[in-house]
Order: C-alpha cells, then sequence, then structure tokens
C-alpha cells in the first residue's frame, strides 16, 4: 500500500512538475521577469527591500520605482527589514539556465506534496480509481489550495505590496484547511446540517478577513499585476488537471 | 458456528487491510504536508530564493 500510493504520487509529481515549468516558461515566468523590472535593481537585492521601499517611494514621490531614486533605495537597504526573511547575502539562483533548473525542482516537489495528498485521499475514500476521477479529487486540490486562499489574498506580482508575510502565510494555511474541511463536509455529509456547517467553516476565513496592507499602490503597473493573478490561477488550474489524472491514473496501476 | 467463525476471519482480514491503507494514507498525507510547507512557506532565504518563482506562480504569499 505505501508503494502505491508513494509510487503513484512520485511519478504523478514529476511528470506534472516537468510539464508546468514548461507552461510557466511561456505564461507566469515572463509577467515574474517583467515585474521585477519595476523592482528597481536585481532580484535579490530587490526583494530584500522592496515592501518598505516601495511605501516610501510611493509617498515621497507618488511614481512608480525609477532609476532616479538609486539613492534612496541604497539607503533604504541598510536599515534592514524587521519580519523578512532576505538579507543581501543569500544565495540565490543565477538569472536564466540556474534558475529555470531550481524552480523546475520546486514545481517537482511541489507536484509530489499534493499528489500524496491526492493518494492519500483516494485511499480514505476507497473504491475503483481512474484518470477522470482523479481530476474531480483534483478540483477540489485546486479549489483548497487555489481559488480559497485566492479569494482574500490574491496572487502576488513580485513587488506588490501587501501585509506582513507571517500573517498572510497563516491566514493562507488557515483558509486551505477550512476550504478543505468545508468541502469534504459539503461532498460526503449525508445530512443537511453536514452541509451547513461545511459551508460556515469554507466562508469562515473570508468572514474574518485576510491580512491587508495599510495602504495599496505598489510599483508594478496594475495591468502587469492583474495579468499575472489571472495567469497564475489559470495556471494552477492546468497544473492541477494534469496531476489529478497522472495520479488516478498510476494510483489505478501501481500494485498495493 | 462454523458460519460466524467465517464472518470473523474476513471481518479481521478487512480490519487488517484497511488499517494498512490508513497508515500508508497517513504517511502520505504527513509527507506530502510536509514537502508543501518546506517548498512554500519556508522563511529561509536561500529556500526562499530557490523556490521564488514557482512560490510566485502557485499564488502563495512570498514577500
Amino acid at each position: 500500500m505505501f508503494r502505491k500510493l508513494f509510487g503513484a504520487a512520485f511519478a504523478a509529481g514529476i511528470i506534472a512538475g516537468l510539464l508546468i515549468t514548461g507552461i510557466q516558461q511561456v505564461t507566469t515566468t515572463p509577467l515574474i521577469l517583467h515585474a521585477e523590472e519595476y523592482e528597481n535593481g536585481g532580484h535579490d537585492h530587490a526583494a530584500a527591500v522592496q515592501s518598505d521601499y516601495v511605501i516610501i517611494q510611493t509617498k515621497l514621490f507618488s511614481t512608480r520605482p525609477s532609476a532616479g531614486s538609486e539613492t534612496l533605495f541604497l539607503a533604504h537597504s541598510n536599515s534592514g527589514t524587521e519580519g523578512h526573511d532576505h538579507d543581501d547575502e543569500a544565495w540565490a539562483p543565477e538569472d536564466g539556465l540556474e534558475r529555470t533548473v531550481f524552480t523546475l525542482g520546486a514545481n517537482i516537489t511541489m507536484g509530489i506534496a499534493f499528489a500524496l495528498m491526492l493518494t492519500a485521499a483516494f485511499a480514505v475514500h476507497g473504491g475503483e480509481m481512474s484518470g477522470r476521477r482523479g481530476v474531480l479529487w483534483a478540483m477540489g486540490g485546486f479549489a483548497m489550495f487555489t481559488l480559497g486562499p485566492n479569494l482574500g489574498l490574491p496572487p502576488e506580482v513580485p513587488g506588490s505590496m501587501a501585509a506582513e508575510l507571517g500573517a498572510r502565510q497563516m491566514w493562507w494555511l488557515g483558509c486551505a484547511a477550512a476550504t478543505g474541511i468545508g468541502l469534504c463536509l459539503m461532498v460526503f455529509g449525508r445530512k443537511i446540517g453536514f452541509v451547513v456547517l461545511g459551508i460556515l467553516i469554507l466562508i469562515a476565513p473570508h468572514v474574518i478577513g485576510a491580512p491587508h496592507p495599510e495602504e495599496i499602490g505598489g510599483g508594478v503597473p496594475p495591468e502587469l499585476a492583474g495579468h499575472f493573478a489571472a495567469a497564475s490561477i489559470v495556471v494552477a488550474a492546468v497544473f492541477w488537471a494534469m496531476l489529478g489524472w497522472l495520479s488516478g491514473t498510476f494510483y489505478k496501476r501501481f500494485e498495493a | 458456528m462454523k458460519t460466524r467463525n467465517t464472518t470473523t476471519t474476513a471481518d479481521q482480514a478487512y480490519l487488517a487491510n484497511r488499517t494498512q491503507t490508513l497508515a500508508a494514507a497517513l504517511a502520505a498525507a504527513v509527507f506530502g504536508s510536509f514537502l508543501f510547507l518546506a517548498i512554500g512557506f519556508a522563511h529561509s532565504a536561500t529556500v526562499h530564493n530557490a523556490t521564488h518563482d514557482a512560490r510566485h506562480a502557485f499564488a502563495l504569499p512570498c514577500h
């Protein structure tokens, strides 16, 4: 049984991770790189100070980042950014092939992680599995890990303004968990009470509200940010559909 | 009496099988969650930089 679950998940995750990396190269990645141009300077440098930098710059200049404000940028970069996990000396992959290879690795690992959750769900639920049923389960994963959290915290392009990272991560995880539990109660709850409870749990994080910054107006053009938000949700849908079909198909084929 | 014995054995076999299935599912879910949190949520600057584009593409809170 271990071999069936882990074997199917690793096979599905590796293939889906490879495929989605190719799709990202022509959809989300160009938008990320384009947005980083507005972050002023190289990625690892800009990332360290971007949020506070943009706030100051918006207040002082009311314009988007430009080369002329380099002095402010450098001065601010020495002040430290509490609550951020970046620092200027941290290693980062070189732009180009090395960066793509690390993104590929991250995508494959993410694919295996989600596929393990899918095969675990297949096993607990029991019954015949197939690629098509896998896609149905994966749509639940898409709702849980993309649709639910993104309603409160829309996809961020590099350089967008946002509340403190830890608070957003906590809300994000709480919302994903609530969406998953809520959906399970709605789908598998045999009584109307369970369905109503599921709906209440599902909407609770949105009633509580996601953490948002006090002011908005990052340096990335809204057209670019909007395009990225739409593109990343579409790419996530494609990813989950592929992962679901592959997980279901391998789960059916692999010996227990 | 004989029928009851057969049923009990079948029940035990089912129970053992089900326990094994649930154990494997729990292991897969826990390991999957661990991988997801490490790739998507770890605060280490190195992990962040390596997984940066994937985090953005999956719409996870990043910076």
